[in-house]
Order: C-alpha cells, then sequence, then structure tokens
C-alpha cells in the first residue's frame, strides 16, 4: 500500500484535455493544496482487518485531504474501498490509527454519535440503487434532512431545495416520477441531489458512474464538481474508472 | 415527514403481501371480539333471567336443578311441592310476595307454566324489569293463556288464537288435552329471557285441562277431586293418584279448580336480609323435603358450568389471533431480506441502528393497529348482520354499544404482543445493519 497521487489542475474547463495526459499528469506531490484550505479528512497509521485472522484488509499510513478538495481514489476491486469508505463514514472504526473528519477522531465517538456525525457532515452516493422505492424522488432527496437538524437548518424549505438541485442536476422533469421507473443515470443524479442537500461538508461517492457509459459519467462528474463548489463540500470519489481521474484535483490508489 | 410516515409509504410499497397480513389478523381480531361479545351478552342474558327475587323454592334437589326448572324451564322438575305447604309459607308475614309455578306440560315445545297473576306482577328480570303486555290481558279465566313474546312471534298466534296444550315438555307429544284448547289472551312483550319461550296459564288453568283429559265422565262442576297432581303427571302420575284417592278419603271440599301441589315458587321478602333466615327455615322444614336458594348464588355456580364452552371458544379465538401474528411474522421476516438495501440507504444517510428498529416494530405496530380497526370494523358489521338471527335462533340481544373494558383489554393485548413480535425481526435487521454497514448485499 503506497500513496500514487496522480495530480491535475484544479481547473474544470480544462479537463477533458487532461484526460489525454493521464499519464503525463502522473507524479508524486505533497497531499496539501494551499495554507489558507483547513483538512477536511486525515488518515493517519491506519490498519483494518475484517477477520480476526491477522490478515490486514486495509493499510493507509497517511492522507489528508482539504476542505474543497476533489479526491479521486482508485483501486481495483478487493483494494478495501468499501473498507475505506466504511471507515469514512464512520460506520466502523479502524483497529489502528485514527481518522478524523473535520477535526473530529472518529474513534472517540460512541456508534450513535458516529451515525449523527454523518447525517451532519457527509453525503453517501452509492453504486447504484441509491433510491428508496417508496419515496417519491424529491421524499428521496429530502430523506437526509430527517436525520440532522444541522443540515435540514440550513435548508429553509426542504422540497424547494430538493427541487432546485434536481433542476440544476437537469432532473427537473423528472421529479413527479416513480423512482422505479428512472435510468440508472437519472437515479444517480437523485443520489447526488440528496447526497448534496444541506450542504454536508463532505462527499462520499461510491463509484457512482460505474453503471454509466462514459459520456454520461464525465457529465455527472462535472455535473457534481458543480454543486460541491456550490455547497463548499469536500468530494471524496472512489472508483475503479481511472479515466476519470484527470478531472480530480488530486488522485489517490489503493492497492491490494 | 415523520417517521410514521416513512413506515407507512414502506407499507404501502408492500401493499399487497401487508393487506394480507392484515386480513388474517384483521379477521382474528374480530373472531376475538366477536367470541368476547358473544360471552358477555350470553353471560348478561343470563344473569338476566331472573331479577328481584330473594328465593327460589322447590322440592329437595341441588340448587342448579331448581334453577334450571324453575326459572330457565329445562329438565323435568321430579318432585312437587304440596300446596298446602305453600300456602303455609307463603303466610309467613316476611314475606311480600309469592310466584307459584306449575310446570309438567307444553305446546309446541314451549312450556306451559302454570302460576298466578303475581307472575305478572312481581316477576323481574334483567334490571329489575317487570313484565309487560304487548297486547291483550293478564288470564283471568282458567282457558286464558299468555304467551311470551317468541311463542306468539315463531308461531303466529294472535289473540283469541285457540291452542291445545300436550302434555310433557317434547316438542311432539302423543298425549294432547284436545277438547280443552286454551284461548290466547294476552301476548308479552319480548324480554330475552325464558319468559319470551313460556305459555303461561293459571293454577286454575292447569287444573281445568287435566280434568278435561282425566276425568273419564265425572260431571265436573261437581268435581271434587284435587287436580295438582296433575301438574307433575309426567313424572309422579301414580302419587298424583294416591293423593287424589287420600283427598276422596278425607272428604275434603276444595275448590275443583284448587291446585293439590305446585313445582315450584318463587319468593320475594320484604327485608331481603331475612332472605337467609327463611331459606335456613325451609331447607330444615321437617314436614316436606324443600329446597329454597338464592337465585344470584345458584346463577353464578350455573354459569361455571356452561361458562367452559364459552372459555373453550375465547381459548379457540386467541389461538387463532396468534396463528395470525405468527403469519405477520413470518411475512416481515421474508421482506426484511429484500430491504437490505434500503436499510444500507437509510444508514447512509445518518440513520442509527435505533432508527432502523423502530422502523421495523413501527411496521408491526402499523399492521397491527390497522388490523384491530379492521378487525373492530368487521365486528360491528357482522353484529349488525347478524342481530335478527341470534335474536331469533338464540333469544340473545346483541347490543351494538362501544368496546367494553374487557373488549379493549383483548385489543390492547393484541397490539401489545404485536409489538413484541415486531422487535424480532426488528432485532434482526438491527444486527444486520451492523454487520452491512453500507455495504448493500442482497
Amino acid at each position: 500500500m503506497h500513496d500514487d497521487n496522480l495530480s491535475v489542475p484544479p481547473t474544470l474547463a480544462n479537463a477533458p484535455a487532461l484526460l489525454d495526459q493521464q499519464a503525463a499528469a502522473k507524479r508524486r506531490v505533497v497531499c496539501d493544496t494551499s495554507p489558507d484550505e483547513g483538512t477536511a479528512v486525515s488518515l493517519g497509521g491506519v490498519r483494518f482487518a475484517w477477520a480476526g485472522n491477522g490478515e490486514v484488509d486495509l493499510a493507509i499510513d497517511e492522507l489528508r485531504v482539504s476542505l474543497g478538495e476533489r479526491l479521486f481514489v482508485a483501486g481495483p476491486s478487493g483494494s478495501g474501498k468499501s473498507t475505506l469508505l466504511g471507515l469514512l463514514a464512520g460506520v466502523t472504526v479502524p483497529q489502528q490509527g485514527s481518522v478524523t473528519i473535520l477535526d473530529t477522531e472518529l474513534s472517540t465517538l460512541r456508534s450513535a454519535e458516529r451515525d449523527r456525525f454523518r447525517a451532519d457532515h457527509i453525503g453517501y452516493i452509492f453504486q447504484m440503487f441509491n433510491l428508496i422505492p417508496y419515496l417519491t424522488v424529491v421524499e428521496n432527496v429530502t430523506l437526509p434532512l430527517r436525520f440532522s437538524a444541522r443540515r435540514s437548518g440550513r435548508v429553509a424549505n426542504p422540497e424547494r431545495e430538493a427541487e432546485r438541485l434536481l433542476t440544476q442536476l437537469g432532473m427537473g422533469d423528472f421529479m413527479r416520477r416513480t423512482v422505479t421507473r428512472l435510468s440508472v443515470g437519472q437515479q444517480q443524479r437523485v443520489a447526488a441531489a440528496r447526497a448534496l442537500i444541506g450542504s454536508p461538508e463532505i462527499i462520499l461517492a461510491d463509484e457512482p458512474t460505474s453503471s454509466l457509459d462514459e459520456g454520461h459519467s464525465e457529465n455527472f462528474v462535472r455535473l457534481l464538481f458543480d454543486e460541491c463548489e456550490q455547497a463548499g463540500s469536500t468530494l471524496i470519489f472512489v472508483s475503479h474508472d481511472s479515466r476519470l481521474a484527470p478531472l480530480f484535483d488530486r488522485a489517490h490508489r489503493l492497492d491490494t | 415527514m415523520s417517521p410514521l410516515n416513512l413506515t407507512l409509504k414502506s407499507l404501502r410499497n408492500r401493499k399487497f403481501t401487508v393487506s394480507l397480513t392484515v386480513t388474517s389478523l384483521a379477521l382474528g381480531v374480530a373472531l376475538l371480539l366477536g367470541v368476547e361479545r358473544m360471552r358477555q351478552e350470553a353471560k348478561t342474558g343470563f344473569t338476566n333471567t331472573i331479577s328481584g327475587t330473594d328465593l327460589i323454592v322447590g322440592a329437595r334437589t341441588g340448587q342448579v336443578s331448581l334453577l334450571l326448572s324453575s326459572v330457565f324451564r329445562i329438565g323435568s322438575p321430579s318432585q312437587n311441592i304440596s300446596w298446602e305447604t305453600y300456602q303455609k309459607i307463603a303466610d309467613n308475614p316476611k314475606i311480600a310476595w309469592t310466584i307459584p309455578i306449575s310446570l309438567g306440560d307444553s305446546h309446541r315445545g314451549y312450556r306451559v307454566v302454570g302460576t298466578s297473576v303475581d307472575y305478572f306482577e312481581h316477576y323481574r328480570y334483567a334490571d329489575k324489569r317487570r313484565l309487560e303486555i304487548a297486547a291483550g290481558d293478564e288470564f283471568s279465566d282458567p282457558s286464558d293463556a299468555v304467551l311470551g313474546a317468541e311463542v306468539a312471534h315463531r308461531l303466529g298466534y294472535r289473540l283469541g288464537d285457540e291452542i291445545v296444550v300436550a302434555h310433557g315438555a317434547g316438542e311432539v307429544s302423543f298425549v294432547e288435552h284436545a277438547d280443552r284448547p286454551f284461548r290466547v289472551c294476552g301476548i308479552l312483550k319480548a324480554t330475552g329471557t325464558p319468559v319470551d319461550r313460556a305459555v303461561h296459564v293459571s293454577l286454575a288453568g292447569i287444573e281445568w285441562m287435566h280434568e278435561g283429559w282425566d276425568g273419564d265422565g265425572h260431571d265436573h262442576s261437581n268435581c271434587d277431586h284435587g287436580h295438582g297432581e296433575h301438574a307433575a303427571e309426567g313424572s309422579a302420575g301414580g302419587m298424583g293418584r294416591l293423593a287424589e284417592i287420600e283427598a276422596l278419603l278425607a272428604g275434603e271440599d276444595e275448590d275443583p279448580l284448587q291446585p293439590g301441589q305446585i313445582t315450584a315458587f318463587l319468593v320475594g321478602m320484604h327485608s331481603r336480609a331475612d332472605a337467609v333466615f327463611l331459606q335456613r327455615a325451609i331447607n330444615t322444614y321437617d314436614g316436606e323435603a324443600l329446597s329454597a336458594v338464592m337465585p344470584g348464588l345458584a346463577l353464578q355456580e350455573l354459569w361455571q358450568v356452561v361458562g367452559v364452552v364459552e372459555k373453550t371458544l375465547l381459548v379457540i379465538s386467541v389461538f387463532v389471533v396468534a396463528v395470525s401474528l405468527a403469519g405477520m411474522l413470518s411475512a416481515l421476516m421474508t421482506s426484511l431480506n429484500e430491504r437490505r438495501r434500503e436499510m444500507a440507504i437509510l444508514r447512509s444517510v445518518g440513520a442509527r441502528p435505533a432508527h432502523i428498529v423502530t422502523l421495523v416494530v413501527g411496521e408491526a405496530m402499523a399492521i397491527t393497529t390497522m388490523a384491530c380497526a379492521v378487525g373492530t370494523v368487521v365486528l360491528y358489521a357482522l353484529i349488525v348482520l347478524a342481530r335478527p338471527i341470534v335474536l331469533e335462533t338464540a333469544g340473545l340481544q346483541l347490543g351494538i354499544s362501544v368496546l367494553s373494558g374487557r373488549e379493549l383489554l383483548l385489543v390492547a393485548a393484541v397490539l401489545t404482543i404485536g409489538l413484541l413480535v415486531g422487535l424480532v425481526p426488528a432485532l434482526r435487521c438491527y444486527r444486520n445493519s451492523l454487520t452491512d454497514g453500507l455495504t448493500v448485499r442482497t
């Protein structure tokens, strides 16, 4: 396990051209961006094993993500992506090392406190089947507000905010549609709106583009960037699709 | 949207299986409440049979059999009381009133009750309600008969109709007093008690009827043999005849229609407290083997016997509800696997395991609550539909009243058990959500 950072210029306008320069852009950089930005996420000496047989499933010596940064986490399957996301979301805690998010060391929190912390500070996008089938599109988007007073406090009118986000994500025409009749791409946009509502500090995305074709993937990532920028959210985007990596500020490779 | 809202939406998403579960549980609840309601009505109807009577006196027997024969008119009385003894006791100054009862004949399966006009004056049922006459009047002539409401209704009798009384209590009797038909002079209002199923005639009427059957060419105007024995004709005919002979030998000069014996009599005291002393005196009376029982205690003892049946019914309906709840458990458990993704999504937006538990328990509660509500509605619908039929066949008045305390208790018990049943899938779900975290296993 080693840090293999892919650095790309942060300007989105140049991003398509940079896709071709992916290999060239691959070089080691120091992990911080500018000094005035604080730290969103910091992992140190993390060791995590699911089974108690001593086999380590995830080992990260150091990973630091600045506030507002867009981090691409690449890694083949089995490299511990899900484990990393679980640690970042505070669903699990490592056996060794520390996971600090927004100056809070998650291992010091009790399980229910981590759940509350997640509700307040983290938006999460799944690989697919993100939506609860019995809720409408708008209800799916406003779902996190029920679990976080902090996030709902930032939203004056949940329905209107959901509609605003959906419209910005190009879903304006589908807000009344049954969730199960949306295409995969549409579902992922609804999921993005849900992750973003109430402007959580951190967005975790678990291969959200894996079921989208190339054009749609890129489009989705761009929309996500725009919204993260507006909300001021830090984005940690896990994917095995390294073609997307150049779009991001930085990339981190997980190895088996 | 509240968590309840989330629960309801989730249920609506699975409305087919949920409605099946609700339906089966609702029917169980309706059955449970229905049986409980019937129990209550039966018990009320039962205890309402007689009221205001302090003692029932008959020939020596158990209190239940005396109650059965004299009040419920079930079974044949084996012994009678002599008219003299009755007169002697009735003269006691502490006694306010007595109602003589003479049984042994029937009309098309309905018991004929020989009594006096005191019956209409003093007999009380339910909450000390007196008998009311719907049409006509009390009997005044020996050939007069006052019909209970059910007798008149079922057999379609009107005032002035003639009815022939048969000997014995069966529906089919081979010995009819066809030459002495009674005339319907009055019809009572329905009471929901055995009174509805009785044909009331005067004691003199009983004598008059048997005189016609019994006599073999006597000049009736000059007839001086005692006819009271005929009240007990079915079982004690021989003894009756002996009494007749004795009366003849003694040369008694009685009112020709004066009964020699009666089956039982009801006693009302001036002061209820005196009933105990009179009961003791009667039970230890040397002249004749008598029993005096307090109707309340006898009813209680009888209900304990009858109650076994209704308790069995209640147990069966409890099992039906238990089976429905087991059905709900299996439906909820089956849904859990297909809902693991849903739970992961909820966890991702910050739902704590406690939320997940609440959601699943909430579903069980919602299902049980709906089932109880639907079951109650079904119960009332059934009552409305069954009212006329039950009244017709069982003589029970089903009241459309609000749920009683006991019924509410049953509903509360079902809800509580529904909650406990809901905890099983909820805890399973809780464990799943801890191990699954945000990874979705399907």
